[in-house]
């Protein structure tokens, strides 16, 4: 119990964090019309590629000696550029279309 | 001081995503919602490269940029070559990679950490939920691009895939409590977690991909956020939980708008032995064919006709003649609209982007709530390459397997012409009972070709 209590104290910012952005995250897409499910889907496809920046924090504590992690972590960075400038171009290119008329 | 500014970037980002979420969320501001967003994750991710405190070498420096810029390469012209009919295959695997990039920070993390049990259940928790993103979008992505055909199913699968998880939770709880910290362990949970990805997907039928990816993709907004937690980044913590959290309840809306519970999704499945048979011994009845020509003298005769598109105009790629064929109705004086199920196509919205890029009117397409009440006054409908969304089985008959599922009531109009390349049932295996009505003519071939004579036809009518 003691324990428990230790670790909320400790990590009582991010907790707060992690449960108020529970309701941000349902009330924010609360009434999104079926349309925009793809392109919403693929937008917040891009926002989670914001784990590179751990990718990012990875390599920066590295040793440079430490080939294994910095090899890991270069295809890290990598993947998660990918899954960042892939998903806001899609996401773009989606909504793109739907500017077109008129 | 360094550290202060940072702060100040994590902050003006996380709310860029709260406001483009937000603002995808509204069809007018929706393309600058996600513009707004990709510019908190630019300042985001530099400022986190520029105000890091601490030595940093050259070659580190060096292979950071080189990753980003082959990221920002490749990723670039992917996502600018697709052509729109492979976009959902395309998110699926963007978020793969996203799944992996946790993953790997996981597989780095842990040897750092190797003092704190704390640290090590956060980088184990963020390390398996990655991986099993990183397979399960794979797996998607083969399934929606038809590389991979069949649900597969090993016997017992609900059962055997349950035990994988079970272990996988008891397996890390071990790891975590009795201190053996090894790379043996490490690399045992990471390949659990891969095949546990892998099992979890494959005997999904490709009707319910969408869904699944969408679950995916809150995983790895979740698998983002334990790192955020590891490192006490806001940033990570914020967008990893507001897309966990805003990725579930959209999963959700998906699988209302399918009438289908996300536990039938993940631990039933469509077409399976039984369920195949019952709706094999419906309606086998004599089908009327009716050509090209023929059909365009019909619709040059009506009044109004309602077109229901498919993944088989996806498919057959055939957004632009239909369009053709729209405008040419319409110069004869009928009026056309076009009917669309909010899951028609492989993702919900995916008919509607498709259509856009052709330059078919906003207003011209109607949602299934809208539309349904207007069946009884049209003329004629077109179904192209669908199936499953206007099977009448979903409202008529309980034993059918998407049963309840809501679909547009083609059957009330005067005339049905349905376009399918063959009579294979639809993606839910299971047989329409529509294609043996009096009032259906079907129309078969692929949905471009087929088209294109139905335009033809029409021109050389006048």
């Amino acid at each position: 119990m003691n324990e428990i209590i230790e670790f909320f104290t400790q990590h009582k910012d991010m907790i707060f964090i992690v449960v108020l952005m529970v309701f941000v995250g349902v009330e924010v897409i609360g009434k999104v019309p079926a349309v925009l499910h793809t392109p919403l889907m693929s937008g917040a496809n891009a926002i989670h590629g914001v784990v590179v920046v751990g990718a990012i924090i990875v390599m920066l504590n590295s040793e440079p000696t430490n080939y294994i992690a910095m090899g890991l972590g270069f295809i890290a960075v990598f993947l998660g550029t990918l899954n960042v400038v892939g998903g806001f171009v899609v996401t773009d290119r989606m909504l793109e279309m739907f500017k077109k008329k008129k | 001081m360094n550290l202060d500014i940072i702060h100040i970037i994590y902050l003006f980002a996380s709310v860029t995503f709260i406001l483009g979420l937000k603002m995808l969320s509204n069809p007018k501001t929706a393309r600058n919602g996600n513009i707004l967003a990709a510019v908190g994750m630019i300042a985001a991710i530099f400022g986190t490269i520029f105000f890091h405190e601490g030595e940093v070498s050259n070659v580190i420096y060096g292979l950071i940029f080189g990753g980003i810029g082959l990221g920002t390469v490749v990723g670039w012209l992917t996502a600018k070559r697709v052509q729109m009919t492979k976009m959902p295959e395309l998110v699926s695997l963007f978020n793969g990679m996203g799944g992996a990039c946790a993953a790997l920070i996981g597989l780095v993390e842990f040897h750092h950490n190797l003092d704190n049990p704390t640290n090590i259940a956060i980088i184990l928790a963020g390390m398996i939920i990655g991986s099993v993103s990183f397979s399960g979008s794979i797996i998607a992505w083969a399934k929606l691009n038809g590389t991979l055909k069949n649900a597969i199913r090993l016997p017992k699968y609900n059962i055997l895939n349950t035990l994988i998880l079970i272990g996988l939770f008891v397996y890390s709880a071990y790891i975590v409590w009795s201190g053996t910290y090894s790379e043996a362990h490490l690399y045992g949970l990471f390949t659990a977690a891969i095949l546990y990805g892998i099992l979890f997907v494959i005997p999904i039928g490709g009707a319910d991909m969408p869904v699944v990816i969408s679950l995916l993709n809150s995983f790895t907004g979740l698998a983002a956020a334990f790192g955020g937690f590891l490192y006490g980044n806001q940033v990570m913590l914020t967008g990893g939980i507001l897309v966990g959290s805003a990725g579930t309840l959209l999963t959700l809306v998906m699988c209302e708008a399918m009438n289908r519970p996300l536990f039938n999704v993940i631990f039933g499945a469509f077409g399976d032995g039984d369920t195949a048979q019952a709706a094999g011994g419906v309606s086998q009845g004599t089908i009327k064919e009716v050509g090209p020509s023929d059909l365009a003298v019909q619709m040059n005769y009506s009044n109004k006709i309602l077109i229901v598109p498919g993944y088989g105009l996806a498919v057959a790629q055939a957004q632009h003649v239909i369009k053709e064929l729209e405008q040419l109705l319409e110069d004869r004086g009928v009026e056309v609209a076009y009917a669309i199920h909010p899951v028609a196509g492989r993702m919900p919205g995916h008919m509607n982007v498709l259509l856009a890029e052709s330059n078919v009117d906003y207003d011209k397409l109607k949602e299934m709530e809208d539309v349904n009440p207007e069946f009884s006054q049209t003329d004629l409908v077109l179904v192209v390459g669908a199936n499953d969304v206007v099977n009448p089985a979903a409202k008529t008959d309980s034993t059918s397997p998407i049963y309840g599922m809501p679909i547009l009531e083609v059957e009330n109009a005067k005339h049905v012409v349905v376009n399918k390349r063959s009579m294979n049932a639809g993606y839910a295996g299971i047989q329409n009972e529509l294609f043996f009505r009096d009032k259906t003519n079907m129309l078969f071939g692929d949905a471009k070709k087929v088209l294109t004579e139905l335009v033809n036809e029409l021109k050389a009518l006048d």
